[in-house]
């Protein structure tokens, strides 16, 4: 797998602010005088990193799935020669906003978001319906941590 | 301006904003302008989600295979469901821990607590589940790791309409 380098305003700007964006109406002039840059050199490197380089996805904020909507994980287990048709199937619908292929007998797990529970019942159904697959439904009974950023090793 | 409850401008707020805050030097007045409310009014509205807890955190969000962390690896453990609220707190304060979830018990799933790990390398990947297998200790019957081996889709959170 490639790793794109990355100088060390570039690390400490992707490290120092995964959390705790300041909601102000300048927000990158704070990142600049932490960081001893200029607003300009901070708007511009954020963006370089985000276009070009694709190591920042963006920047604003992460919505907690349950907060905003009805979620759940769920998986399947899919025949290895019909996982590309199955996996097509499940990233069509739009309520399904992650979907991995693990090593597993259950090899396809994926994130679905509805704005209600009766339609991300349905999307369930549906799913489970036109795959045939064997399903599994595992919606969130606790969260223990939330995702706050980790610290990245830059060794 | 018809929208004027609290809920559907947060509604409004969670649609654009999950494209990202665009890099310009005003970015909650750029946002404020194209849905037609006040600056002040979006900085409200995301500080009471923040409050709220349905914004996690504000910030850049790293794109963890471009930077390298190749590896992701789902470790699902099967442990008794009086013990998960102790044994969460612990493996959630694990810097290299980026989730940590209970879900229900199934009959083909007997895995309860679930906890994402980051790794540089499958290497890496397992000295990290053996760091949680010690911590967790003989409180799982068992445990699996799923590593992922593709995304096939990645997005925030789209809603219709």
């Amino acid at each position: 797998m490639t790793r794109i380098p990355l100088n060390p305003v570039e690390r400490r700007l992707v490290d120092s602010f995964q959390r705790n964006f300041p909601l102000i109406p300048r927000p990158f002039r704070i990142l600049a005088e932490t960081l001893r840059l200029t607003e300009g050199e901070v708007l511009h490197t954020l963006g370089q990193l985000a276009k070009a380089a694709g190591v920042v996805n963006r920047v604003g904020p992460v919505f907690r799935p349950h907060g905003i909507g009805s979620s759940t994980l769920a998986a399947l287990r899919v025949p290895p020669e019909r996982l590309e048709a199955v996996a097509a199937c499940v990233s069509a619908y739009e309520e399904v906003n992650h979907n991995y292929e693990r090593e597993h007998t259950f090899n396809l797990w994926f994130v679905i978001t509805a704005a209600t529970p009766d339609r991300l019942a349905r999307v369930l159904e549906d799913i489970a319906h036109r795959t045939g697959c064997e399903m599994l439904n595992l919606p969130l009974v606790h969260a223990h941590h939330i995702d706050l950023g980790f610290p990245l090793a830059w060794n | 301006m018809h929208d004027t409850k609290p809920e559907d401008l947060d509604r409004r707020l969670v649609r654009i904003l999950q494209e990202g805050l665009p890099l310009v030097p005003r970015p909650y007045h750029a946002v404020a302008e194209g849905i037609g409310v006040a600056p002040e009014e979006v900085l409200v509205r995301l500080q009471d989600m923040c409050r709220r807890g349905v914004i996690r955190r504000i910030g850049a969000i790293p794109n963890h295979y471009a930077l390298g962390y190749g590896a992701n690896g789902m470790t699902v453990w099967d442990i008794p469901e009086d013990r998960i609220a102790v044994l969460g707190e612990h493996v959630g304060a694990l810097p290299f821990v980026s989730h940590c979830y209970q879900r229900p018990r199934r009959p083909l799933w007997p895995y309860t607590l679930f906890a994402m790990v980051h790794a540089r390398d499958r290497v890496t990947m397992d000295q990290k589940v053996n760091t949680l297998a010690t911590l967790i200790g003989s409180a799982a019957r068992d445990h699996q790791v799923l590593v992922s081996t593709r995304i096939l889709k990645k997005t925030g959170l789209r809603f219709a309409g």
